[in-house]
């Protein structure tokens, strides 16, 4: 198979490191050759965090380029603005509705934009764009919003519910494994 | 068993696969988490040292002892332990020893862009570079066979993306390790002129039976391919690049030793191509050999430039002439820079020196993030340590003008690393130097690291702190105290009190990271809408958590941690 690309990207912080390790997990258990890039340290500290996954017979570069992303999965709806560009053709973009906004439009030196969802829509991209925040809160902490994507992700390909059961359970440590649970399914449901 | 690994966990399985015994390491993106996970081992003895030097001669000591060692670090953590490093590379080694080198290409995290490999050249110290996570556990395995073999220590060249990318991995048994017999050899281990000048003669000569063996390694492999119009030469995280980019359009020459560099097996496979590119990330360093030997049908820099990473997307174009389509929004997108948490304990203290007009010599961590909108707090960062002595040197050539509006600021572990040192140079030779040591109670940017100061060791255990104020006080400075952050007033008078004394002082700006597991929340403050009179005195703060809608201050109840400092810059009391 030709090497797929799915781009996880959000605000440092909000969990995209989980996001992609869950995946990662699914895709191995699928017999995929795969790799997943992050990025620690500095930009971690709220700022735009982007990890790469790939997979297929054989990869080899970790890393996404613009044009390049069959998936990007968007935490964050000014982060799904500005990975755009990284969506080839025809690719998917998955989003939370959740705004945080940045230093620059805190400080009032940049505004936030407004309607990215319609813009984003009218540029022709396939756009699913979910309340991933209140569905999280509903699983009981807002910060199962990268769960909660992840199971809307999990909505539109196919790979066996099993293995993204097992996968949580690799991942998430046991105390907060049921609402983690209770995220995914959320998710799946809302797509 | 196949495992989905981080290049530095599958480096930490290296080194317990290869019965590594003793570990010293000091943290640094991107190489902290091969001594996190390598310590997970119960076989293994791990540690945070204080600094890079002193991880670096811990684990030659540990060699000479007869163990197998390690030390890891980050590029600019090597110009620290360059010392031993370059002694290190005449004694060579009882037991393997091998070193970590993490370059952070991109500059992700880091303060500059500087090649390690200049260093192993210079030190002449054999150098390995694995491409992914599988080749860090293999190289660093076969690094300690040929330490022992040619009685050097190793380095293993990572990179941010080699060692922050999970890709696959098989693990084996660990090969446990009887320590080798100790004997006193002063002609080996004691490097005054009349030994080292022997030493000096067996290192140039094991340099060209390294030669012999990057010609023949497997370590260094050629790719033919049929449909190929050109060569590549590669290394490292480039080599994935170029495969990606060139599939079979090129052949490739991936170099898994960096130093030395083989000579006729780049003189045989340039022969090959009418044209070889050389794609290396940073300094040119395998081209300039190229061109050393003879070999001047390569090109590289001219076309990849020494900045920065080198993509798939890059080659493809440079060399291919293609170029992916993509869709772009025509939108100003805002940048998303680095911030200060939520609850930061830096962001009082920046607050009050901000506001004061305080000049600040700035130092390596988190509080690095002072720098930036809306506080503007920082004037110099340079090194680890560098604020003090910087301060220091600052106040000696301005003289009292100065004295009494500069500070410096450094994190408790970066006081710890290289800080103590240029505070003794304050007490002794005399400058009336204002030092603020921002104790967080952990080593925080590189993802909360424990440090001599914090009571616990790298493995969790109870261990001695060191105690700051008597310590300051040892060194020779008589006016030491103690603020928390989260109290402004407070501390902005403390900072004045000390900026105007006429002599020497420390203040232990003392308040433990947010984002510390056993640090206790507030519940999440609001604002009064009734109150809020819309004079954004708390956006100053540069808190992410509080945003303007509609000209009233609002407060992102998912960030907010109530730390209280909002509360106490509101005038109206509009913030419950």
């Amino acid at each position: 198979m030709e090497t797929k690309s799915v781009m996880i990207v959000g605000v440092g912080g909000q969990g995209s490191l989980l996001a992609s390790r869950l995946l990662g997990n699914v895709l191995l258990a699928q017999g995929y050759d795969v790799k997943v890039s992050e990025v620690h340290g500095m930009s971690q500290r709220g700022g735009s965090v982007v990890t790469y996954v790939k997979y297929g017979d054989k990869v080899y570069s970790p890393v996404i380029e613009k044009g390049e992303a069959d998936a990007v999965i968007s935490f964050e709806m000014l982060e799904a603005a500005r990975c755009l560009p990284y969506l080839k053709k025809g690719g998917k973009l998955i989003t939370s509705t959740q705004q945080i906004d940045p230093m620059p439009v805190i400080t009032g030196a940049a505004q936030y934009p407004e309607g990215l969802a319609e813009k984003i829509k009218a540029a022709g991209v396939e756009l699913i764009a979910v309340d991933a925040l209140s569905l999280a809160e509903q699983a009981g902490t807002a910060k199962a919003s990268n769960v909660v994507l992840m199971g809307v992700f999990s909505a539109i390909t196919d790979y066996p519910e099993e293995l993204w059961q097992k996968a949580l359970e690799q991942c998430v440590p046991a105390k907060f494994l049921d609402l983690n649970k209770k995220a995914f399914e959320l998710g799946k449901a809302a797509k | 068993m196949k495992k989905l690994m981080l290049g530095n966990e599958a480096f930490a399985r290296g080194l317990y696969e290869a019965g590594c015994r003793v570990v010293s390491s000091y943290p640094g993106t991107p190489s902290t988490e091969i001594t996190e996970e390598v310590a997970k081992y119960d076989e293994v003895y791990a540690e945070w040292a204080p600094n890079e030097k002193v991880a670096m001669e811990t684990a030659l000591g540990a060699s000479i002892a007869g163990a197998r060692s390690f030390c890891g670090m980050k590029h600019v953590g090597l110009n620290v332990a360059a010392d031993p490093l370059y002694t290190a590379a005449y004694t060579g080694v009882n037991a393997g020893m091998v070193i970590a080198v993490a370059d952070d290409q991109g500059m992700h995290s880091s303060q500059n862009e500087q090649d390690s490999r200049h260093h192993a050249i210079a030190a002449k110290v054999p150098m390995l570079e694995p491409s992914d996570s599988g080749e860090c556990k293999e190289f660093v395995k076969l690094a300690f066979e040929l330490s022992e073999k040619f009685d050097a220590p190793f380095i293993v060249r990572m990179s941010t993306r080699v060692a922050h990318s999970q890709s696959i991995v098989d693990t084996e048994e660990r090969q446990e390790r009887e320590l080798l017999p100790y004997e006193k050899n002063a002609q080996k281990y004691v490097m005054m002129p009349a030994y080292a000048k022997t030493r000096h003669v067996f290192v140039e000569e094991r340099t060209k039976k390294l030669i012999e063996y990057a010609e023949t390694t497997p370590l260094n492999r050629v790719e033919m391919s049929d449909k190929a119009e050109f060569g590549v030469i590669t290394n490292g995280a480039a080599y994935q690049y170029v495969k990606e980019a060139l599939g079979e359009k090129a052949s490739v020459l991936k170099l898994g030793m960096v130093n030395p560099l083989p000579v006729k097996l780049i003189q045989d496979f340039a022969a090959k191509y009418e044209k070889v590119y050389v794609i290396e990330e940073l300094d040119g360093i395998i081209e300039q050999h190229c061109r050393n030997i003879g070999v001047n049908n390569v090109q590289g820099k001219e076309i990849f430039g020494c900045i920065g990473e080198i993509h798939q997307s890059n080659i493809a174009e440079k060399l291919l002439g293609e170029k992916k389509e993509f869709t772009e929004l025509g939108e100003n997108i805002p940048m998303r820079p680095p911030v200060m948490c939520p609850g930061c304990p830096h962001r009082g203290l920046f607050y009050c020196l901000s506001k004061n007009k305080i000049t600040v010599s700035g130092d390596i961590g988190c509080y690095t993030l002072g720098a930036v909108a809306p506080l503007f707090a920082v004037d110099t960062t340079i090194c680890m340590g560098a604020s003090i002595s910087g301060l220091h040197g600052f106040n000696k050539a301005r003289g009292t003008e100065s004295e009494h509006k500069t500070v410096a600021v450094i994190g408790d572990s970066t006081f710890m690393h290289s800080g103590m040192t240029g505070l003794v140079n304050i007490a002794y030779n005399n400058s009336n130097s204002t030092v603020i040591i921002l104790d967080n109670s952990i080593t925080g940017m590189t993802g909360h690291q424990q440090n001599p100061t914090t009571g616990k060791n790298l493995k969790g255990d109870p261990a001695a702190a060191v105690n700051l104020e008597e310590l300051c006080k040892a060194i020779g400075i008589k006016r030491v105290r103690v603020v928390d952050p989260y109290k402004l007033a407070e501390t902005e008078a403390a900072i004045k009190e000390e900026l105007a004394a006429d002599e020497a002082s420390v203040i232990i700006s003392r308040r433990p990271c947010a984002l510390l597991k056993y640090v206790k929340h507030n519940p999440p403050l609001k604002v009064n809408t009734d109150k809020c009179v819309g004079c954004k005195m708390c956006m100053k703060l540069g808190c992410p958590a509080i945003s303007m809608r509609d000209g009233k201050a609002v407060i992102d109840h998912t960030q907010c941690v109530g730390c209280g400092i909002c509360q106490e810059q509101c005038k109206v009391g509009a913030i419950e």
